[in-house]
């Protein structure tokens, strides 16, 4: 099996139910483009003005927030609290989170679609107990400097202090991460079961193709 | 073995276990719009790929799309890109599309049901969380991203790890006047927004039975906010009733196959769930959300709860900030700007008559600065005119506009400004949800009603027994 680690600072974002149009709001969602939506991760909180996508102006940064600040804002492990990606199914979310350079988001829990949509574009989710979640955005805003080192080979996540966690990852999502492989492919390895199912349905269920 | 309702249409549609505890799933109706297909389309050609079955795609514009002045077309030149390249890939890849010149042209969740394109037993898929709507008649959907729009479009399947089954049962009477979408916040207040996560809901009981189809797919429609993928009613009487006659409905030689197999779409009797929570219909007053959460829920006639009663201060400090409110307002003494009347959880014909109902004879008033009303679809809109519906929201002060999603998240010119604060129908009350800075409660359309009259929100069973 390949290898595969992160390395790099954390970025704490401190709460609950971070949702997809905190992530990306609608605005940005009229590209037909997967990247180009870094600018305008976490938009609202991040600038004190709107943009829309095709607008070239010099942004007004709001600079208490936390990618605003140094030395998050070239952080590229976000941590976060419980049910982050909630809301719509916007994959948009995961590319801006992508697209401004973030490999690995760690929280409590995850919502539904968005780890899937994580999933399918190998950004690797972790899910950690609160009081770790807790130690790590504690740490990471009251030091200059907070580098968490993602092995995901051997599941482990060592963090500055030199403590070791472990962290429990499905085999599945972690071969599709470290091997980059195709679903589509993998599934059409399947086109005759999916052929001979669609066969059976069209002699049992023959009014679900009623409109062919 | 006994099985859910979840679990049969899941073992019907499960072409093989995979090693790593998914099953390959298979798609029978897949429901695109202009915003989630794009990449799809793109990461097919780049492939040189084909559309497994083009006869089971349904597309409709609906997210972008302008809700006034649609003789001008599309002015956004962002928006008509996007609404443009759906047109391209439907024609080009020989879709049927649900286009503004249609009339049947509406929000995908309102008119997959309305065309009979929404069958029980059926599972369908769709760009859009709120695909869960689909639930009320029998069928597993859910909501996917584009990589999985681009996966169904190629496969016609999906590799999908099976959700827990939870089963919320509703007992009692609903009030006068209080309806599906006060039952649903209510439950969300209670269970929270990633109460349902990884599970399917069944809603069971004699409440959801008393329901009407459109009733219903409020309730599934706003099982997502409360963390699950899909919701899920059995076929009964009334399914099939509303069933009846619909465009794409099975042809009269397989009907009544169909039928016989649409009546095994229920759970066993008995069966058991790995979850279970039961509410009283009884219990239940018109709701109003305060906070940024669909959780942050509570009854018209409370006041905003205090710190004490929440987990997080420091969320519930930024939440009423930007909700611009103090802890213990109390819910009618807030003031409102604007009110919408529309989105996939509340732009039905059932939703405009209660709405209706409550604005005959009456005025908007001068405090509200835009009152809109969006129906679902083209076919919703032409039913509300036909019984004069519009005449009494124009009369009143309301804006009649045409079919979209529109302020429910904004994409096109329907959004709030910077502070203004809304009653709204839809389903979200986020940050930025229906503009920056806007400040969204969520409510019924005859609270949503009441509120564009009185200005405030006001209790809508005591203003109709005070009409």
């Amino acid at each position: 099996m390949k290898s595969k680690s992160y390395n790099g600072q954390v970025i704490p974002i401190n709460r609950d139910n971070v949702d997809t149009d905190l992530i990306i709001p609608k605005q940005y969602l009229k590209s037909i483009k997967k990247s180009g939506f870094g600018p305008f991760l976490f938009d609202s909180l991040r600038y004190n003005d709107t943009a829309t996508l095709d607008s070239n102006d010099e942004r007004e940064e709001n600079s208490e927030f936390i990618l605003n600040r140094e030395p998050f804002r070239k952080g590229n492990i976000l941590v976060s609290k419980s049910n982050f990606g909630c809301g719509s199914s916007r994959e948009h979310a995961v590319w801006a989170i992508q697209n401004y350079g973030i490999n690995v988001v760690i929280a409590e829990s995850f919502a539904d679609i968005f780890s899937r949509n994580s999933f399918k574009n190998g950004l690797l989710l972790i899910t950690l107990e609160s009081e770790t979640i807790n130690e790590i955005i504690d740490s990471s805003l009251s030091s200059n400097s907070y580098i968490l080192d993602v092995n995901l080979t051997e599941d482990k996540i060592l963090l500055p202090n030199d403590k070791t966690i472990t962290f429990s990852i499905s085999r599945s999502y972690k071969d599709r991460i470290i091997n980059e492989l195709d679903d589509i492919e993998l599934t059409l390895r399947n086109k005759d079961q999916i052929k001979n199912y669609e066969n059976q349905m069209k002699l049992s269920k023959p009014w679900l193709f009623n409109n062919e | 073995m006994k099985q859910t309702l979840y679990d049969k249409i899941w073992n019907d549609h499960c072409i093989l276990d995979n090693d790593d505890h998914s099953s390959l799933i298979y798609v029978d109706r897949h429901l695109i719009h202009e915003v989630t297909s794009p990449q799809a389309f793109d990461g097919l050609e780049i492939k040189n790929r084909d559309i497994w079955n083009k006869k089971s795609i349904m597309a409709t514009t609906d997210h972008n799309v302008p809700t006034i002045n649609r003789d001008q077309g599309i002015t956004d030149p962002v928006s008509k890109i996007q609404i443009e390249a759906l047109r391209e890939n439907c024609k080009k890849h020989n879709i049927e599309l649900y286009d503004l010149d249609n009339l049947k042209q509406g929000i995908v969740h309102v008119i997959g049901p309305e065309l009979g394109m929404t069958q029980p037993g059926m599972t369908i898929v769709c760009g859009d969380s709120h695909t869960s709507t689909h639930g009320a008649l029998a069928s597993l959907s859910f909501g996917i991203g584009t990589s999985d729009v681009e996966h169904v479009l190629a496969t016609q399947c999906l590799n999908l790890t099976k959700e827990k089954n939870f089963n919320i049962e509703v007992n009692g009477m609903l009030h006068p006047y209080i309806t599906s979408k006060d039952l649903i916040l209510y439950i969300i207040g209670s269970i929270g927004t990633s109460g349902g996560t990884g599970y399917t809901i069944e809603y069971t009981g004699e409440t959801i039975s008393n329901l009407s189809i459109e009733s219903r797919m409020t309730i599934c429609n706003m099982t997502i906010e409360a963390g699950a993928k899909s919701g899920l009613m059995a076929f009964d009487e009334k399914t099939h009733d509303y069933l009846k006659d619909r465009e794409f409905l099975p042809s009269s030689k397989y009907y009544d196959d169909a039928l016989k197999y649409w009546e095994t779409l229920i759970s066993d009797s008995g069966v058991t769930f790995d979850r279970k929570e039961q509410f009283n219909a009884n219990d239940i007053q018109p709701q109003v959300t305060w906070g940024t959460s669909p959780e942050m829920v509570t009854s018209v006639d409370e006041c905003i709860p205090s710190s004490d009663s929440i987990d997080n201060e420091e969320e519930y400090v930024d939440t009423l900030a930007y909700m611009g409110l103090e802890p213990k307002t109390e819910i009618k003494s807030i003031d409102l700007d604007k009110i919408f009347i529309g989105s996939c959880t509340n732009s039905r014909i059932e939703d405009l008559r209660q709405a209706a109902e409550v604005v005959e004879g009456e005025k908007v008033s001068s405090k509200i600065k835009q009152a809109i009303i969006v129906p679902g679809s083209g076919l919703v809109k032409a039913q509300a005119e036909r019984e004069g519906l519009d005449k009494i929201f124009t009369k009143a002060g309301f804006e009649w506009r045409d079919p979209g999603c529109s302020m429910c998240l904004g994409m096109n010119d329907d959004f709030l400004q910077p502070y203004e604060r809304c009653a709204s129908t839809s389903n979200r009350n986020f940050q930025g949800r229906q503009g920056d800075k806007g400040r969204t409660h969520l409510v019924s359309p005859g609270m949503a009603a009441v509120a564009a009259i009185k200005g405030h929100f006001y209790n809508v069973k005591d203003f109709m027994n005070e009409k």
